[in-house]
């Protein structure tokens, strides 16, 4: 642990290679603006109840209706005269965890997924890889509304059915990685030295192919934040007046032209949690990398 | 075939195939060896020969599907291990049996570093061990490659070829392995490298005791490094014997006289080298006769129409018409 020690002795030689990528990660300046940024952003959203309670989120006031940011209303309110603070707070609860959540759970699917059709090739990769080409086949917005339709609404459902949308991506990816490392010199020596498969997919293949697809993985972050939206907009998933990052952009789009607030704060909010995420993934991607120079 | 008690492997017969999708490519073809305790073999031959897949198949590491080990044994201890288990391989890889590769810039993991990447050979074949006791054996490995241990942290990008080499060496040394196979382990490196590398496995072969197969194509490492040798030509040892009886003997084989004619010379400046003509038969389709008889300065009507006998004298064998004692004099 010496490493959360600021004046530590230690060569770096002495790092065991999970201290090594966490120096390298918190070397990276980008990616602690990415942390600190995604902690605000968090934070923010835990310690919502202290700030706003949750009855203003649906409690209309339409002698105040869209008023501009003031001192009462720091970022506002909206066409039925609710704050906009409240809303984009409360909102971000499911826009935040449950896009990450969807991401976590296409990523991991995908890459056992793509890493076993990639590794043992033949017939496992075939059957798997059809599947996936299934999946493909069907536009993600529509398999997700038929997904939700068959098991009715709910965050959790909205989630299940917006991630194995994502499924597939990540599986062709993490197959396409694991395909250029396979035959990797390294690997073949691994396998000389006696180790099992499962243990040169986590220990040799995993570490090497895993960069991009974590870059990849942090951009598609705000592509879902908005599709979880749009499925709100059909009525699925996440229902008015609960509210939500993208839904409270498609609710006042109508009032955007004259109170532009209305916009461009929620769409902030989105961007900063996107880039966030983003410069902490490049920051990954660089830790995971001995040769870079950051 | 004498002394069976103290041989640690045993190869006969064997055959192997790759079954591409228009072909089936016959890479060993009846391949014999015998290799005892300590000894150390080079294994010579031409791009093509069979010499890797060899290697790949007594770890049984031959590519999924395509190779395949088609008869034969090979037999590694009292033990073969062709209708082995893939359970019983695993234990064996690295442990009993390890392999260092030709390219070292490739062979390592460039994310993990060199310590501990030693220290999973160990982790794999020594579980048992304390966590103290692993280090200070991959310690004292640093120490017999000629690697400072204060580097162990280091990735494998921070260090030259012959240092990646002797990393590599010190991971298949570090299980204490009874064979060594080393396939064209100082190709990649440049000269005085190499001498540095041949002198390491010497002295480790020495402290662990290993056989050691060598695979290459330069016979000079070949004559500098090994007890005996055998040329691998086509998929089969077509000349086997001590490395005087290759070197100073009078019989050879065409083919070792023709690789033998191709080693440049300081003394002898005039004459141009002289290279053999011709290519190896297509392994896709083996001619009837001897392999060789297409490029060979002594070919003659038999040599096209039937497979030569293995001829042996004093443990040197040729496989060649040329040394059939029931033909007439020849050559």
């Amino acid at each position: 642990m010496a490493i959360f020690k600021k004046k530590t002795k230690k060569p770096l030689s002495e790092y065991s290679t999970g201290e090594l990528i966490l120096f390298r990660f918190k070397k990276n300046k980008l990616a602690m603006i990415g942390v600190a940024m995604f902690m605000f952003v968090t934070i923010m959203i835990l310690i919502a109840p202290l700030i706003r309670p949750y009855s203003m989120v649906i409690k209309q006031d339409i002698v105040h209706r869209l008023n501009p940011p003031s001192k009462e209303h720091i970022f506002g309110t909206d066409e039925l005269g609710r704050d906009l603070l409240a809303r984009i707070l409360y909102g971000g609860r499911i826009s935040l965890f449950c896009s990450l959540a969807i991401i976590g759970i296409a990523f991991v699917t995908g890459a056992i997924i793509g890493g076993t059709a990639g590794f043992f090739g033949g017939k496992v990769d075939t059957i798997l890889m059809r599947i996936v080409d299934m999946l493909m086949s069907v536009p993600s917005a529509l398999l997700a509304m038929a997904i939700i339709t068959a098991l009715g609404n709910g965050v959790w459902k909205l989630v299940l059915a917006l991630s194995i949308g994502q499924i597939a991506r990540f599986a062709r990816m993490v197959r396409s990685s694991v395909l250029t490392l396979r035959n990797r010199e390294y690997i073949e020596a691994a396998k000389c030295f006696g180790s099992s498969s499962w243990r040169i997919i986590m220990k040799h293949i995993l570490p090497n192919g895993i960069g991009p697809i974590i870059v990849s993985a942090t951009l598609t972050l705000g592509a879902v934040i908005l599709s979880i939206s749009s499925m709100g907009y059909l009525g699925l998933g996440v229902a008015s007046p609960t509210p939500e990052w993208g839904t409270i952009i498609s609710e006042n789009k109508v009032n955007i032209q004259y109170f532009p607030y209305l916009g461009v704060i929620p769409g902030i909010c989105i961007m900063l949690t996107v880039m966030s995420v983003n410069f902490i993934g490049d920051g990954l991607r660089d830790a995971f990398d001995p040769k870079s120079k950051r | 075939m004498e002394n069976e008690d103290r041989s640690v492997l045993e190869i006969k017969d064997l055959y192997v195939q790759y079954n591409t999708d228009d072909a089936v490519v016959h890479a060993v073809n009846g391949l014999n060896l015998t290799l005892k305790e300590g000894e150390k073999l080079g294994l010579v031959g031409e791009t093509g020969a069979g010499k890797t897949t060899l290697a790949l198949s007594i770890l049984k590491l031959l590519p999924d599907k395509v190779g395949e080990i088609h008869s034969g044994s090979i037999v590694y201890k009292g033990e073969d291990l062709v209708d082995k288990p893939e359970s019983y391989m695993l234990g064996l890889r690295g442990h009993r049996i390890s392999m260092i590769f030709q390219d070292p810039m490739t062979s390592l993991n460039p994310t993990k570093n060199v310590g501990d990447q030693v220290l999973e050979v160990i982790n794999l074949h020594f579980p048992e061990l304390s966590s103290a006791e692993k280090a200070a054996k991959v310690d004292e490995m640093f120490r017999l490659v000629g690697i400072p241990a204060s580097r162990k942290g280091e990735f494998p990008h921070q260090f030259s070829g012959g240092m990646k080499q002797r990393i590599v060496i010190a991971m298949a040394l570090i299980a204490e392995p009874e064979l060594l196979l080393a396939d064209e382990p100082t190709t990649a490196l440049d000269v005085t490298i190499q001498a540095q590398i041949l002198e390491l496995m010497r002295k480790l072969k020495e402290e662990f005791n290993s056989a050691v197969v060598l695979i290459t194509h330069d016979l000079g490492v070949v004559a500098e490094f090994c007890d005996t040798v055998s040329v691998i030509y086509s998929g089969r040892v077509v000349e086997h014997g001590t490395v005087e009886q290759i070197f100073e003997g009078e019989d050879n084989h065409p083919y070792t006289k023709g690789l033998i004619h191709c080693i440049p010379s300081l003394s002898d400046t005039s004459k141009r080298l002289q290279p053999i003509p011709g290519r190896m038969p297509d392994p896709r389709n083996l001619p009837e006769g001897c392999c060789f008889a297409d490029r060979c300065p002594f070919c003659r009507e038999k040599c096209k129409t039937s497979m030569p006998e293995p001829h042996e004298k004093d443990g040197h064998m040729i496989l060649c018409h040329l040394y059939d004692p029931k033909e007439d004099g020849n050559a």
